[in-house]
């Protein structure tokens, strides 16, 4: 018997609503579903909404009543809002979180790196936005909720999963006991600790690095600016490193590396927090500031992922798919794309749009992205927690002449997480002019967002399917190429058309950009009529031709759809 | 191979003293953070990552 508490969490800032449990004595007998997403975290909620968006719909099973407990997930990247925007939550985010785009890095009392993270003026997000991730998850909920494709279950654990002929069974534990849910296809969003992957025997492949970091959240009055805090060998913990975020809701965030030996157990112990935190606010020149504790907890830097997130009937997302370090804001950020990716491929199939392939095109895609991260983030985490002596002992160096010397400042730099460019996709059309563009986002790379005019951007109008974007000033499209628009629509595509360059509307185009002062055609690199994006539905480009056709619209959708085994 | 001769004998002996007394000043628990700050710097005003790299493998020999 599954019994989750029905204790609201506490906390000083967040009021936690408890969820009633599903419960299938309550309910008629379950047929097999198309999609189950096991979770109610980031990833899966992000990918419930976007199958929903695909007009897919999804049983969701979580084993909580509750959103997270702390904050977890703080930091969300520029390219996670323009997922969520996808989803229709970016403005609830924003409304509420903390915008920032600098970091500062210090020795010995000297700030000796500050980060900038450029803010293009054709951005709608910032780079970096401070939300903590109940706040996030209760956004993301709503939307679930009021989507009539999604059922969300709270109180309902997944207990274990059989890969049958074609579809799983999914062994379910409530508070009234167990019941058993087929499905098509489950997506496992339960994180870190998933017990489907370790059921299904699934190893994870990569390193561990030793060293706990704990995480405190604590509610007090500080006069900072939102930027990242990181303290290298401070006096009060020689040799070890120190970070600060400001929240939401006057709550700071303190990070800090425990000496080598000591316990999770011990360093969470009251007086331990206590005595560490009063340290570092007195070494930033705040000592006495009263604060209070609201929550803490402990983790270490892993960077571990599946070779293959595609197993049977089962799709992994998020933590259950990949472990990483935490440093430069990776573990929700990866969940978002992961979870967009998964969505769209996985909705394609379902609507036999695509076969299987798609799905190991998913998985190749975010296998890659994951294994990119873990060499970006190894970087970071090799000089915040060195691993050897030698690590160590460059690291002291760098710390050292970084009082003085600035070429080695570079690298303090976080890398901090960034959309991957699916450069070598097999989705990627072959025949296009890709390598003939000097400007604009290139094959696989996330869209360049464009200021179309006040609080009006282009991402603003794209998603839910392909897009196609061109270019042109003529009253209307080439007849032959609405032609093969329609009939990629007639074969149940979804493609929406938008013109840019044109100050009337653009016969055979849901939409048309006036673009008046060239200033989107420049920045995609565009000189003359005809030429044209293809945007696959997660935004990234898949095929760029300075002048497009009919049949080389047909085959970079054949392409996008059927990619060749590779 | 074999480094070509850079530095004249007389230069060479001064370099010798300078690293051995700098060693000692920097103290014995030091003297490593000592000698990789000195490293990254040579190696930054070499501007020459292969030839650093055959540095390493040089220094790493006959040990």
């Amino acid at each position: 018997m599954h019994t989750p508490t029905t204790e609201p969490r506490p906390s000083l800032y967040y009021p936690y609503e408890v969820f009633k449990p599903w419960l299938p004595s309550q309910h008629p007998a379950q047929a097999r579903q198309k999609v189950v997403i096991a979770g109610s975290g980031p990833s899966a909620m992000v990918a419930a909404l976007e199958l929903a968006r695909h007009g897919i719909a999804s049983v969701m099973v979580t084993s909580e009543l509750q959103f997270s407990q702390g904050s977890r997930a703080i930091v969300f990247t520029r390219r996670s809002l323009e997922i969520l925007q996808q989803v229709g939550v970016a403005d609830r985010m924003t409304e509420g979180g903390l915008p920032w785009r600098f970091g500062n890095s210090y020795f010995r009392g000297q700030r000796v790196f500050r980060m900038e993270a450029p803010h293009d003026p054709d951005d709608r997000f910032f780079p970096m936005l401070n939300v903590q991730q109940q706040y996030m998850e209760e956004y993301l909920h709503d939307a679930c909720r009021t989507n009539p494709l999604i059922e969300v279950r709270w109180g309902n654990k997944v207990e274990s999963v059989t890969q049958r002929d074609g579809y799983a069974e999914v062994r379910l534990d409530t508070p009234e006991g167990e019941y058993t849910l087929e499905t098509e296809w489950l997506i496992d969003a339960t994180g870190g600790r998933s017990v489907i992957r370790t059921g299904l025997g699934l190893p994870m492949e990569g390193a561990s690095y030793e060293g706990f970091f704990v995480i405190a959240d604590i509610k007090i009055d500080l006069p900072l600016p939102t930027e990242r805090l990181a303290f290298f060998d401070p006096e009060w913990n020689p040799g070890n490193t120190v970070l600060m975020h400001r929240e939401p809701n006057g709550i700071w965030r303190v990070d800090y590396q425990l000496p080598a030996g000591e316990t999770p157990e011990e360093a969470l112990r009251p007086e331990s927090l206590k005595e560490r935190i009063d340290a570092q606010l007195a070494m930033i020149g705040h000592a006495g500031t009263p604060w209070e504790m609201d929550w803490s907890s402990v983790y270490s830097a892993r960077t571990l992922t599946l070779p293959d997130y595609v197993h049977g009937s089962v799709v992994f997302v998020g933590d259950a798919a990949h472990l990483l370090p935490i440093f430069g804001v990776r573990g929700a950020n990866t969940a978002f794309q992961d979870a967009q990716s998964a969505a769209w491929h996985l909705a394609f199939v379902v609507k036999g749009l695509a076969g299987r392939e798609l799905l190991a095109n998913f998985s190749a895609e975010r296998v890659g992205a994951a294994r990119e991260i873990i060499e970006e983030a190894g970087k970071s985490t090799r000089f915040m927690t060195p691993p050897t002596r030698g690590f160590g002992l460059l690291r002291d160096a760098v710390l050292s002449l970084s009082l003085t010397q600035e070429f080695v400042t570079p690298l303090y730099h976080w890398r901090t997480s960034r959309p991957h460019e699916y450069t070598h996709s097999r989705l990627n059309s072959q025949g296009d002019d890709n390598a003939l563009f000097t400007e604009g986002p290139a094959h696989g790379a996330p869209p360049q967002n464009i200021r179309l005019g006040a609080n009006n951007f282009l991402l603003d109008h794209l998603g839910g399917g392909f897009d196609l974007i061109y270019f042109t000033d003529a009253p209307a499209l080439p007849d032959s190429l609405r032609e093969e628009v329609l009939a990629a629509r007639a074969r149940g595509v979804p493609l929406r058309v938008t013109a840019v360059g044109a100050s009337h509307a653009v016969a055979g185009a849901d939409q048309t950009f006036a673009d008046a002062d060239g200033h989107f055609r420049r920045r995609y690199g565009v000189r003359a009529n005809g030429a044209a994006y293809l945007l696959r539905p997660d935004q990234h480009v898949c095929a760029r031709w300075l002048t497009l056709d009919a049949n080389r619209l047909k085959s970079a959708l054949a392409t996008a759809l059927a990619p060749l085994a590779a | 191979m074999t480094q070509p001769q850079a530095l004249s004998v007389s230069d060479l002996e001064t370099v010798y003293d300078a690293l051995a007394i700098a060693i000692d000043q920097s103290g014995a628990d030091k003297a490593e953070l000592f000698l990789v700050k000195l490293a990254l710097l040579n190696a930054n005003a070499l501007g020459d990552l292969e030839l650093f790299k055959s540095h390493l493998a040089t220094a790493l020999a006959d040990l």
